[in-house]
């Protein structure tokens, strides 16, 4: 299994937990697992279509991926707001 | 006392007082986030607020206090897989079911809630009309942001869009058609099609003691139908300018209508830097400027389509209006005279209030 850290509002959102085991082959199968398991947080990550939202960014083992990011067991996932502003 | 809830670009601000004086904040919520929209349910007492977050999408949200514990409600969003996603909620409106509201949004949707805003389902009829594919959006994006209700008729709607025109059912929304007859687009070509649907509304109101009667801001001109927007008339002469977006009635008489016009769609101040509000009370027959107590030079303001309110009506009608400046202005005489209710907000979105 991955490990989703979430942060902030997702964390929240998430019973509170930042830490969240979840299978998955890729970056946006292991979201939709993680919406599965913590429903709150749906809509919240990935919008409608199953593409991250605009300003959130999502890093496996520290790079970032875009949603066909190819995901490994162990793999550490960091969901993170984007910064904004300059 | 008068509570009147301002959207703005860093929150919702509860401001409450008394017509005359300046009124005091009582609650933030959503502090830092885009508030577009946030209303309080007349039926229930439950306040509602379309939230955009930048980073998780746009949201609506319920409180019974604005100052404690705000639920998210379930099913805003679009079907899953296809190739659009919601951008944004730009209205919420009671309907006349004791339990039903409509929110409608970005990009040209509708959704309703039978449960009184806790939960909402896609009106799927209009989001698969056919004609979808033609639409096009304004320059604020593809907008759903006026619902107009029909008192006591629950199946009769009235919608205007941003740049899809003006649609209407009478089948509680099962079915859609074109409201647009006598519309005149100056943005179009002189031949462009009569049936055009490629119209640009920028807000929409019912005359509730007259519900065939609605008044229609439109990109380029003030509109006026007698016969439940099936066809429009002019009603614009004697403004200072034929562009705006706020639009208010005095739901006691079907005559009136406030509109605060903007210099045009290429500079949307206030004309001339002067701060007017516009009154008909002969179905724009004649318009006479309200300024009393409102900046009267060097004052740029421009005012967001949801960012002008009422509470009450006839001689009770109170007026309230915020600006991008952050100013917020108000009336307890129906316009004619207006002070300072609140300063230095942030750029403010939406105005609604009640008394």
């Amino acid at each position: 299994m991955a490990l989703v850290r979430l942060r902030g509002p997702l964390k929240q959102r998430a019973a509170g937990q930042s830490d969240h085991p979840i299978d998955g082959a890729t970056v946006v199968e292991v979201l939709r697992a993680l919406e599965q398991a913590q429903p709150a947080l749906g809509g919240w990550i990935l919008d409608e279509r199953g593409r991250i939202r605009r300003h959130i960014n999502v890093f496996v083992n520290g790079e970032q991926q875009a949603e066909d990011g190819v995901v490994q067991a162990h793999d550490r996932i960091d969901v993170l707001p984007a910064i904004s502003g300059g | 006392m008068t509570e009147l809830l301002v959207g703005t670009k860093k929150g919702l601000f509860v401001l409450e007082g008394e017509p005359g004086s300046a009124f005091e904040v009582k609650a933030r919520a959503f502090p830092g986030e885009p508030v577009e929209y946030a209303l309080r349910d007349p039926r229930s007492g439950r306040l509602l607020a379309s939230v955009t977050s930048p980073f998780y999408g746009p949201k609506i949200w319920c409180a019974d206090d604005a100052s404690g514990e705000w639920t998210q409600a379930d099913g805003l969003a679009l079907p899953e897989g296809g190739d659009q996603a919601l951008e944004r909620i730009w209205t919420i409106v009671p309907g006349e079911d004791d339990q039903t509201v409509y929110a409608g949004g970005d990009p040209g949707v509708l959704f309703e809630s039978r449960d009184g805003g806790l939960s909402w389902e896609l009106n799927r009829t209009l989001w698969e009309h056919p004609t979808r594919p033609t639409w096009q959006p304004g320059g604020g994006g593809l907008c759903l942001h006026s619902i107009v209700p029909w008192p006591g008729e629950p199946a009769k709607l009235a919608l205007g869009l941003s740049a899809v025109g003006i649609w209407l059912t009478d089948d509680g929304g099962k079915s859609w058609r074109h409201g647009n007859g006598g519309i005149a687009a100056g943005y179009l070509p002189d031949d462009a099609p009569a049936d055009t649907i490629q119209l640009c509304i920028h807000n929409l109101h019912r005359a509730p003691a007259r519900p065939e009667r609605l008044f229609m801001q439109f990109h380029g001109g003030v509109y006026r139908s007698d016969d439940a927007g099936e066809s429009w008339s002019d009603i614009g002469d004697g403004l200072p300018s034929d562009f705006g977006f706020p639009m208010v009635l005095d739901p006691d008489d079907p005559d009136s209508a406030y509109v605060i016009p903007l210099d045009s769609d290429r500079d949307r101040v206030t004309p001339g830097g002067h701060v007017r509000v516009y009154e008909t009370r002969d179905a724009g027959e004649s318009w006479t400027p309200r300024g009393d107590g409102l900046p009267g030079d060097n004052a740029y303001l421009t005012v967001l389509r949801q960012a002008f309110g009422r509470a009450g009506g006839g001689a009770n009608l109170e007026l309230y209006f915020g600006a991008t400046s952050g100013d917020l202005f108000g009336s307890g005489d129906a316009g004619a005279s207006w002070f300072t209710a609140a300063a230095h907000l942030p750029p403010v979105y939406s105005v609604r209030a009640s008394a």
